[in-house]
């Protein structure tokens, strides 16, 4: 067994997870990546993605849309702008969020805007599929 | 002597007063409770957030940093957002945050300053309306939430910073009431651009951080959520503030209507006997004159 470590993942609202893990896939807006216990401490913004987080008891799956994670010597914290545990999410919740990321692709017309909105329907996909 | 039947009517209608009061007592209680849930699970992120800010910000030296951190260079035009609640009835709570504000609006005015105006909340326009409405740009209705959530924060603050990125105002600072407990609410203000975070605890300064991407672009992505975070927690001490707020007025409320009844209803048996003992003198003095 992994060594283990602590993870929180927390939103402006409240706190999805602080739980004992071995690893966490995070996805970063640099790339992919899986943190461990004694990863060099980094801190990186979230694209919209889907993390996996391993605890002893199996492996969470929550879709986040943005905001960013700490990878520190204590632990790994994920502070998200929106997280859903896979188990809350409907077809419908994820049909809006899509539905406001296009909206603002619309609106605003950035490349910024256009990623989001494509990193959430691939996001989507993935926890769906 | 006041006349008996208009004590019994006093009587009666303080008695529907208390019943009122009693039950806007209970359910402020009810909602002080949900509110400090929120605002307990809302202080998690805030804590991390603001550590790893205060931690990022105090890499940044001298003017090179992003806008929204060092500001723009000038402070001549403030803004000042005045968070209270959609309704009275909650004690002094409104009537504080919008003296705070106004003594705040006054000095910058009496220092030659520009001041600008958004308030959130019905009550603290009103408060203002009088002596600074001419400062008035703009107002957030929250009357129709139901629970506040962050989008709701997100919306205020894409305002602000839509209005600095123009050029509107240089310095905004927020006023909102702190929790102490359901009897204190402190009224705060607290500047949030150019972001201030020489009071926040870094924690642990001597881990080295790699940054994904650049720390200058973290930290203006950052920033504006550093915005939206300060006045969603701004917002949820308000809401617990305001409930606890109206607690403590209700339950004065109640107290004082039990005594006014006791105190009337005093009065109200003393004339009915001073009634029944003229009757009685008039019964038997008509009495002896047969």
């Amino acid at each position: 067994m992994a060594e283990m470590m602590q993870f929180d993942l927390v939103s402006p609202e409240r706190r999805l997870a602080s739980v004992q893990a071995s690893e966490v896939q995070i996805p970063g807006a640099e790339g992919d990546f899986t943190a461990m216990a004694l990863h060099a401490p980094v801190i990186t913004t979230l694209r919209p993605g889907v993390l996996k987080v391993v605890t002893a008891s199996g492996t969470d799956e929550y879709l986040v849309t943005g905001g960013f994670a700490e990878v520190g010597t204590a632990g790994t914290s994920v502070l998200a702008e929106r997280a859903y545990a896979k188990a809350d999410l409907t077809p419908a919740l994820l049909e809006e969020l899509v539905k406001e990321a296009n909206l603002q692709r619309d609106a605003s017309n950035t490349d910024a805007a256009a990623k989001y909105a494509d990193d959430l329907v691939a996001a989507s996909a993935q926890i769906t599929g | 002597m006041p006349n008996l039947k208009v004590l019994k009517n006093r009587i009666a209608s303080v008695k529907s007063t208390r019943k009122i009061t009693k039950a806007m007592q209970m359910v402020a209680a009810a909602k002080l409770r949900r509110a400090q849930e929120a605002a307990e699970a809302g202080r998690p992120y805030a804590e991390r957030f603001n550590a790893v800010m205060a931690q990022l910000a105090g890499g940044v030296s001298g003017d090179s940093g992003p806008k929204l951190l060092v500001g723009n260079g000038s402070n001549q035009t403030h803004l000042l957002v005045v968070m209270t609640a959609e309704r009275g009835l909650c004690g002094g709570f409104n009537g504080n945050i919008a003296k705070l504000a106004r003594v705040a609006a006054n000095k910058l005015l009496a220092e030659g300053k520009t001041v600008k105006i958004l308030t959130v909340g019905k009550k603290g326009r009103e408060a203002l309306k009088r002596d600074l409405g001419s400062h008035f740009i703009g107002h957030v209705d929250l009357s129709e939430v139901k629970k506040l959530g962050y989008a709701d924060a997100s919306g205020i603050a894409q305002d602000i910073l839509s209005r600095f990125d123009t050029g509107e105002f240089d310095v905004a600072k927020i006023f909102y009431a702190t929790f102490q407990s359901v009897i204190s609410q402190t009224p705060t203000e607290q500047q949030i651009i150019p972001a201030d975070f020489s009071n926040v605890d870094a924690g642990d300064v001597s881990t080295v951080y790699d940054y994904e991407p650049s720390e200058e672009g973290i930290l203006a992505d950052l920033l504006p959520r550093a915005v939206a975070t300060q006045i969603f927690s701004a917002l949820l001490e308000n809401g617990a503030s305001e409930q606890g707020a109206r607690m403590s007025a209700m339950d004065n409320a109640t107290r004082n209507a039990g005594e006014m009844i006791d105190k009337l209803t005093v009065e109200y048996n003393r004339s009915r006997q001073a009634v029944i003992t003229n009757e009685l003198i008039e019964i038997i003095s008509g009495a002896e004159a047969l």
